[in-house]
C-alpha cells in the first residue's frame, strides 16, 4: 500500500506540476504567438532553443542548472544579489527547472494552434475595429482552445513524469523536492519493490487516464503531429 | 568495385572482432560509485598485467542488485557494502564462497571552500551553513555512516532539516563541489590525492564514530566461465592493487 510518505510525494508532485503549468501557459502563450506570427530571422533560432529540452538528456539539463543556479553560477549570483539565496534544493528551484524542461510541450501545441488560425479571422476582427488584445481574447483564444488544452495537459503530465532534472537539482528533501518519480526510484534502489509497484501503479493509471481523456474525449491529434 | 570494397571492409571488421576475442577476455564489472577512481587505475594495471580487459560500470550498489536480479549482464560486483553481495548470494546468482571484503571505506566531512571545515569537525556544532549534503542513508553505506556520526555527536535533530541527499555518493560530491551545499559527507577516495585532501577542506572522521564500511566483492555466476572475471578478483588482492586501494584512503581488510 501507499505509505504517508508516498502520499506526500504525490501531493508535492501535483503542486509542482500545477504551478509550473500555470507559469508555462503565462510565458508560453506570448512566445508561441510571436513564433506563429513572426517573419524574423531569429525565429529558427528561438524555435531551436525552445525544442532543446526535447532532445537533451534531462541529466545534462539538470547538471547545468545545478551549476548555473549554484553560488558561483550566473543565475545563482543573480538570485543571491536579489537576496533570494540559491535555487537548488528549493521548491522554487524545482518549479523553475520544470518550466524550462517542459516548455516545448506547451509552446509547440500552442504555436501549431495559432498557425492554423491563419490571417483571415484576424483581418475580419480588425475590420470590425477590434483592438489587438480584444482580438486575442475574443477570437484567438476560443479558436485555439484545443491547443491550450493540449498544451496544459502535456505540460502538466510531462512535469509529473520528470526525473533526471529533479535528481540533479532536488536533493531529495521531503515536502520540498522529493517528487514521486524520485520516490519510486529510491524504493527500487532500496529493493522495496512492492512499495515501488504501488506508487508506479498510481502514476501509470493517472497518466494513462489523462492521455485517454485528451485523445478520445477531446479528439486531439496525437502529440507527434503537433510537435512537428 | 563497390562489392570488393565492401567485402574488404567486412573481412577487416571480422578479423578485428575475432582478433579481440581470441587472445584476451573482457570482464564487465559493476563498481560502486565511491570506488570509481581507484578501480579505473586498477583496471588499467590489470590490463597491463594479464592482457585481459575490464569494462567498468559505475553506480549505486542497490541499482546494480536490481539490475543483476533482473538479468543484468555484470560478471563481477564491487559493492559499497556487504549487504548487496549477500542479497545476490541469497538469490543464488553468485558463485558460492566467492565473496570477500576488498576495502574498508573512510568517511570525510568535506567542503569545496578551503579552510571551511576544521580538522575536528567543529563546524558541525557552530553551524552557519544552509545545506549539509550526504548520500541517502537508505541506499548508500556512506550515508548511513554519516548518520551514525551525527548521532554520536548528538547533532541529528539540529542538522536534519539542512540535509540534502544525493542518490549515491558521486551525486553527493557533485552537490558540494558545485558549492550548492556548503559541506557534506563523502568518501575519502573522492577527495584524496597523493595522501592528502586535494582541494577545499575536510575532516577525516575517526573510525570510532561509525561502524566500518566493509566493501564486498563477489563473482557472479554469469562470470564463472569467463577467465577474466576470477582473474580480476584475484588481481584485487594483489600487492599492486592493494597499494592503489590504500593510496585512495581506504583501509585494507585484515588477512
Amino acid at each position: 500500500m501507499l505509505t504517508p510518505a508516498d502520499l506526500d510525494t504525490l501531493l508535492l508532485t501535483f503542486k509542482v506540476a500545477s504551478i509550473a503549468t500555470l507559469l508555462m501557459l503565462l510565458l508560453g502563450t506570448p512566445l508561441a504567438w510571436w513564433l506563429a506570427r513572426t517573419h524574423s530571422a531569429w525565429k529558427g533560432m528561438i524555435n531551436a532553443i525552445v525544442a532543446l529540452p526535447l532532445v537533451l538528456p534531462p541529466t545534462v539539463l539538470g547538471f547545468y542548472l545545478l551549476v548555473l543556479m549554484g553560488p558561483s553560477g550566473a543565475i545563482g549570483e543573480f538570485t543571491n544579489w536579489l537576496g533570494l539565496g540559491t535555487l537548488p534544493f528549493t521548491f522554487a528551484g524545482l518549479v523553475i527547472a520544470s518550466v524550462l524542461y517542459s516548455m516545448p510541450f506547451v509552446v509547440q501545441p500552442l504555436q501549431a494552434a495559432f498557425t492554423t488560425i491563419g490571417e483571415q479571422p484576424l483581418e475580419a476582427a480588425a475590420t470590425l475595429r477590434a483592438g489587438p488584445l480584444d482580438t486575442f481574447f475574443s477570437v484567438v483564444v476560443p479558436l485555439a482552445k484545443p491547443g491550450f488544452l493540449t498544451a496544459a495537459i502535456l505540460g502538466f503530465t510531462h512535469t509529473v513524469g520528470e526525473f533526471g532534472v529533479v535528481l540533479m537539482v532536488g536533493g531529495n528533501i521531503p515536502d520540498k523536492t522529493r517528487v514521486v518519480s524520485v520516490q519510486i526510484y529510491n524504493h527500487v534502489e532500496a529493493l522495496e519493490y512492492s512499495e515501488a509497484h504501488w506508487l508506479a501503479g498510481v502514476l501509470l493509471v493517472f497518466s494513462f487516464s489523462v492521455l485517454l481523456v485528451l485523445y478520445t474525449v477531446l479528439k486531439t491529434q496525437p502529440v507527434a503531429h503537433q510537435l512537428k | 568495385m563497390l562489392q570488393t570494397t565492401l567485402s574488404r571492409v567486412f573481412i577487416t571488421l571480422a578479423l578485428l572482432l575475432v582478433g579481440q576475442t581470441s587472445w584476451a577476455a573482457s570482464v564487465l564489472v559493476a563498481v560502486a560509485a565511491n570506488f570509481s577512481k581507484p578501480m579505473t587505475e586498477i583496471a588499467a594495471e590489470f590490463e597491463k598485467a594479464t592482457g585481459h580487459s575490464a569494462k567498468l560500470s559505475f553506480g549505486s550498489s542497490g541499482k546494480f542488485v536490481s539490475q543483476i536480479e533482473n538479468g543484468g549482464p555484470f560478471e563481477v560486483l564491487l559493492s559499497a557494502d556487504e549487504k548487496s553481495p549477500q542479497k545476490l548470494e541469497q538469490s543464488g546468482l553468485t558463485v558460492p564462497d566467492s565473496q570477500f571484503t576488498y576495502a574498508l571505506g573512510k568517511l570525510v566531512l568535506w567542503s569545496a571552500k578551503p579552510g571551511y571545515v576544521d580538522n575536528q569537525g567543529k563546524i558541525l556544532t557552530t553551524g552557519g551553513f544552509k545545506h549539509l549534503a550526504l548520500a541517502d542513508p537508505k541506499l548508500a553505506p556512506y550515508g548511513l555512516a554519516a548518520m551514525e556520526v551525527l548521532k554520536k555527536m548528538g547533532l541529528m535533530e539540529k542538522l536534519q532539516p539542512l540535509f540534502v541527499q544525493g542518490e549515491n555518493i558521486a551525486q553527493t560530491y557533485q552537490f558540494i563541489s558545485t558549492a550548492n551545499a556548503e559541506l557534506g559527507f563523502v568518501a575519502l577516495s573522492q577527495v584524496i590525492e597523493n595522501g592528502k585532501i586535494a582541494t577545499g577542506s575536510g575532516w577525516i572522521i575517526p573510525g570510532d564514530y561509525y561502524a566500518p564500511i566493509r566493501q564486498g566483492a563477489v563473482l557472479m555466476k554469469k562470470g564463472a566461465e569467463n577467465p577474466a572475471a576470477p582473474a580480476l578478483l584475484d588481481y584485487l588482492k594483489s600487492a599492486p592493487a592493494l597499494a592503489i586501494i590504500e593510496k585512495y584512503g581506504y583501509d585494507l581488510p585484515q588477512k
